[in-house]
């Protein structure tokens, strides 16, 4: 060999083969300039959040007349924020039946539409019937809807339903109008659901559904035993958008829920007060109602560390 | 109701759901048959297309039904076309919906690309659960919680009295005149915009990141092999494999944005030019009563996702043809 | 077919009106000859005094009154507590539901046929559009009998629809009130302005002292732009005349009408003036963007002069400011530019309207309706922030000074008294084009523009 400078390309190529692929790819993504730009985008998406979390524990005067960074020069901090959403501010009703309240409408509509998808959307991506792109599609348009324009007609279905079936929503609603509250949180996600869902079953090898074929398996088995367990991590990943889409929910709440089974977020607008004087108040609920969903994300992050098809089959 | 009661009452409601799906699931686990297909499809589907059908295909018909009707709130009169005319007449409209549009090419891109970049710098890096919490944040805070955040960061004082806007005190260290972030059109648009963004960022690179961690082992590895840079391994390795999910994101907060309407009605209630369709619809409907109009305006964003609708279509033919 | 579900034993009516069909069959009529229903049995509470109207009614006890409303925490309590002579006096229960979205949801829960037996409907207009819907039932004779007695021709007008009562008036606020601070006021030998020109030559002092005399913030979500129209509407009642403003109100009168164009100058004079506002916040545009609930609040840092605002906005001082004659703040009655058009108050309040003619739900409208109640409430409300229209109410049961001001303000004989317009007007106007158009005027609009607009959007009909 000549005594050439060795072009760019050739210098990693030559040092590669010592060391193992991740690692290379650790020292390669995670040079200083990376981590110096993904700081950034982190900072300047956090502060926001950040000056909510300061302005939360001001005394409501402070957070009207100055902003938060003043907290730093002139500190006073107070706890009255959240003692006032946690007691229930004026209202003398403790946010407490209201968390349990979120909690209750939750978990149904996180599992029933996330299953009833998964059931879906094997059916759109392995299953062959006739018209079945056609049907695909109206779900996926069917996206499009805004809920707005369902609440009416969805409303006047619990009311009065055809055929004598029970009414689930009015005074005599069974569990005080939880069940109209999972049936439209179901209805709502579904479009969505199957669509991501789908998406993510189309990358699975048609080999493996195919081999499973021919050893006898039938669809319920694929679905359960192979399906499912590589479908995690996305299950897993719109798991956490559909619990927080309710958690957070404000307009379905609105319309379908009765008093006695509102969720935390009713709860937090009227604890502002009529005309939003104690707006102050929604920094430290905002927090409160965050906490939850923060705790989910982490513990289900795990799910997304393993490939999704990592070890099932080597492309 | 007590609490047990409610939990009482969600435990059924759960077990209920489980224990039918089981028994369908079981029933017809056993058909094989060419018919038995059909069978098994309606049984997997069934549950899902009777739910859609009755919460959104009918409420859509309605919808569809109504925008040939007038403004009563009870028993509106038959105005055939005439809210379409009005729509496309008044010259209000077409502000609203320059905005849309300014909307809907804007946040999908950028969101995404925010989220995908953040997602590969921060892969496979020590402090990577940590750094994806914090895009993650801004998507697990309520919408009212949201509202408050960005008042305390546009909020506008005049130069000499204390500000509580976080970009005007920026503004006034630096000794820059203070500026009325929401209020001078065109670009209050874009201050909004930037609050969707700020949600949907958080979406895309959840989703991304999964698609990332597919990508498999090997292929990487014989990548790095040739001796591929960084930045070549972006876009000729990383990129290709997660096509399929880069869209279904894209298509995603493409229809969301369509649909965003909290965030103009927080901030400015539509005023100073920054309507956008969705909250048109929403305030004719909701506000202003005026069904038939509101109806009208929910058929336009329908016709207006036709094409993304069509786009994934050929997507998805190209990934069945592979 | 449809089937009549009842509905602890009793049925509605309205479900079977209103199942979903569109159908706005014609709602049971049976008491629409004034006279009202009796459950029979001697009522718990008889031969008490505060029980005297509520006898007719017989024992209610086992029914419950749903009520629906947009008035929550922290007024709630009061609301409810003031229910308490009537459980007393019938045995009957209240169901109470607050609402913040209550406009929209009621119209979708009569639509649905899930109406609730009464609602506190704060508007004219959303009372006659519910009412068109066939499912609210006129008010019995007590309640007819009540209003006449206690609230006068000007209120009741307002619960009328097409010559027939359904609503009697609960609440109320003054809207015709400036909010100043009474020790900036003494400080500067300033007297409590009698006139629109007193009004304008102390702002002008204040100029000179380097004060801006006006601050204003008409940014309220969705509604932004409200304030505004409440500054137009005084106007043209003091400029115009209630007659005047009644003819504008009803679309008699153009909305672009030289008066009415007029009175927005006389408002611009104030608001538009970059010498006048916008004390502690900017300039001009800048009362765009000012939260209305902030509006005010630079009074309290001696920024700003005066603040006109409606009697409500006392709940919006920080805890810890005295909102009396002696205090950190207080409000004086908007003045008169024209001694011809008498002393005109406009404001607003809430309507019960039923939904139900069960005894319970008549009972409970007849007690609404009454003097009992008005004072019952004033002593459920301790910490002040509500007024009625109730002649029958003694003001030395109201606990704030801004309460007793406001109730003196109703309940004076020269008093001619108008509901807000904005409210009365159809909403595509009343919530749309009036709050729109108001805020582009601020922004810069012209006011014949602006008008023009307003007029061109009056839905034809």
């Amino acid at each position: 060999m000549s005594t050439s400078t060795p072009t760019a390309a050739q210098v990693p190529a030559d040092t590669a083969p010592a060391i193992p692929a991740s690692t290379a790819a650790k020292k390669q993504l995670t040079s200083r300039w990376a981590s110096a730009v993904a700081l950034i985008v982190a900072l300047v998406w956090t502060i926001p959040t950040f000056g909510l979390l300061i302005s939360s524990f001001r005394p409501e005067e402070d957070v009207k007349s100055s902003g938060w960074w003043n907290f730093f020069t002139d500190p006073s901090f107070t706890l009255q924020n959240y003692k006032d959403v946690l007691s229930g501010g004026s209202t003398g009703e403790s946010l407490t039946t209201n968390l349990i309240n979120t909690i209750v409408i939750t978990v149904p509509a996180v599992l029933i539409p996330i299953s009833l998808a998964t059931l879906a959307a094997y059916a759109f991506a392995w299953i062959d019937f006739k018209g079945r792109d056609t049907l695909f599609v109206a779900v996926f348009a069917l996206q499009i809807v805004p809920i707005q324009v369902t609440l009416v007609p969805l409303l006047q279905l619990y009311v009065d339903p055809p055929f004598n079936l029970m009414p689930l929503a009015g005074r005599d609603a069974p569990a005080g109008g939880l069940y109209e509250l999972w049936l439209s949180h179901t209805i709502f996600a579904l479009p969505l659901a199957i669509f991501l869902l789908h998406n993510f079953m189309r990358e699975v090898p048609g080999e493996l559904i195919e081999s499973a074929r021919v050893d006898g398996a039938g669809h319920v088995a694929i679905f359960t035993k192979i399906m499912v367990p590589l479908m995690m991590p996305a299950i897993a990943a719109f798991g956490i958008f559909q619990f927080l889409w309710v958690w957070n929910d404000l307009l379905v709440a609105l319309v379908f829920s009765s008093p006695q089974v509102s969720p935390m977020t009713v709860k937090l607008v009227s604890l502002v007060g009529q005309r939003g004087e104690d707006w102050q108040l929604l920094a430290s609920g905002a927090f409160v109602s965050l906490a939850i969903p923060l705790v989910v994300f982490l513990a289900l992050q795990r799910y997304f560390v393993r490939g999704l098809l990592a070890g099932s089959v080597k492309g | 109701m007590t609490t047990s009661e409610k939990f009482f009452h969600m435990a059924i409601a759960v077990l209920l759901f489980y224990g039918v799906m089981a028994a369908i699931l079981l029933l017809t686990q056993r058909l094989r048959s060419r018919n038995g297909e059909r069978v098994q499809a309606a049984a997997f589907l069934g549950p899902s297309l009777a739910l859609i059908g009755i919460g959104l295909l009918y409420p859509a018909g309605v919808t569809i039904y109504q925008s040939f009707f007038g403004a009563a709130v009870f028993d509106p009169p038959f105005v055939g076309f005439d809210n379409y005319t009005a729509l496309f007449t008044n010259s209000q409209q077409l502000t609203v919906l320059r905005n849309t549009l300014f909307w809907v090419l804007l946040t999908p891109t950028i969101s995404t690309i925010i989220g995908l970049v953040y997602a590969v710098l921060v892969d496979r890096a020590s402090f990577e659960k940590f750094a994806k919490a914090l895009l993650f944040l801004p998507m697990a805070i309520s919408m009212v919680g949201a509202s408050i955040i960005w008042k305390f960061v546009y909020d506008y004082k005049s130069g000499e009295s204390t500000q509580i806007g976080l970009l005007n005190q920026i503004l006034s260290w630096l000794g820059i005149d203070t500026y009325n972030f929401l209020l001078e059109p065109p670009w209050n648009t874009f201050f909004l915009i930037i609050i969707l963004i700020w949600i949907q960022a958080g979406f895309a690179m959840t989703i991304l990141s999964a698609s990332i961690k597919a990508i498999p082992e090997d292929m990487v590895e014989a990548a790095r092999l040739d001796g591929t840079g960084p930045w070549q391994m972006f876009r000729h390795i990383t990129v290709p494999s997660i096509r399929p999910s880069l869209i279904v994101v894209l298509t995603t907060i493409t229809i969301a944005t369509l649909k965003v309407f909290d965030i103009v009605q927080t901030a400015t209630g539509g005023n100073f030019d920054t309507s956008v369709l969705a909250y048109e619809f929403y305030r004719q409907s909701f506000v202003a009563g005026n069904q038939g109009l509101s109806a009208t305006i929910a058929v336009v964003i329908f016709i207006l996702v036709v094409p993304i609708v069509i786009y994934n279509i050929r997507q998805m033919r190209k990934l069945e043809a592979r | 077919m449809i089937t009549t579900r009842t509905r602890r034993g009793v049925a509605t009516l309205a479900v079977l009106a209103m199942s979903g069909l569109g159908l706005a069959a014609c709602a049971d009529d049976s008491s629409s000859d004034g006279s009202s229903n009796s459950a029979g049995g001697e009522a718990p509470g008889a031969g008490q005094p505060e029980c005297a109207q509520l006898e007719q009614f017989g024992d209610l006890t086992g029914t419950t009154v749903s009520v629906y409303t947009s008035i929550l925490p922290p007024e709630q309590q009061a609301q409810e507590d003031s229910y308490k002579v009537f459980t007393e006096c019938t045995g009957a229960k209240v169901d109470y539901e607050g609402s913040d979205q209550f406009e929209t949801q009621l119209v979708v829960r009569v639509k649905a046929g899930n109406a609730p037996d009464i609602a506190y409907i704060p508007q004219p207009g959303l009372l006659k559009t519910v009412v068109s819907s066939g499912s609210v039932v006129e008010a019995p004779q007590a309640v007819a009998d009540n209003v006449d007695e206690f609230f006068g021709e000007d209120w009741k007008s307002y619960g009328t629809v097409d010559g027939k009562f359904y609503a009697a008036p609960l609440g109320a606020n003054v809207k015709s009130f400036v909010w100043y601070s009474p020790k900036m006021f003494s400080d500067n030998g300033w007297e409590v302005p009698q006139t629109w020109d007193d009004m304008l030559k102390i702002s002008d002092e204040m100029v000179d002292m380097g004060i801006k005399p006006w601050c204003a913030g008409i940014e309220s979500g969705e509604a932004t732009g409200w304030p505004a129209t409440d500054w137009l509407e005084d106007a043209v009642l003091r400029e115009q005349g209630a007659d005047y403003y009644d003819q504008w109100v009803n679309h008699e009168v153009a909305f672009d009408d030289a008066g009415v164009a007029d009175s927005l100058d006389l408002v611009g004079g104030i608001l538009k003036n970059d010498d006048y506002v916008n004390g502690g916040f900017g300039d001009v545009k800048s009362i765009a963007t000012t939260a209305f609930q902030d509006g005010g609040l630079p009074i309290l840092d001696g920024d700003c002069g005066m603040h006109r605002q409606a009697s409500f906005y006392a709940a919006q001082w920080p805890e810890g400011t005295t909102v009396a004659e002696d205090g950190d703040v207080f409000a004086f009655y908007l003045p008169t530019t024209n001694e011809d058009n008498g002393k005109p108050v406009l404001g607003g309040g809430e309507f019960v309207a039923a939904f139900d003619d069960r005894p319970e739900v008549q009972a409970f409208q007849t007690y609404l309706s009454s003097d009992v109640w008005a004072n019952e409430k004033a002593k459920a409300t301790p910490g002040g922030g509500w007024v009625s229209a109730n002649t029958g109410l003694d003001i030395n049961n109201l606990k704030s000074p801004i309460d007793k001001l406001s109730a003196e303000t109703l309940q004076d004989p020269e008093a001619v008294f108008r509901f807000d317009g904005s409210d009365q007007m159809p909403s595509a106007v009343g919530a749309g084009s009036f709050w729109k158009e108001m805020t582009a005027w601020i922004t810069g609009e012209s006011t014949s523009d602006a008008l023009k607009n307003i007029e061109e959007s009056w839905p034809a009909s």
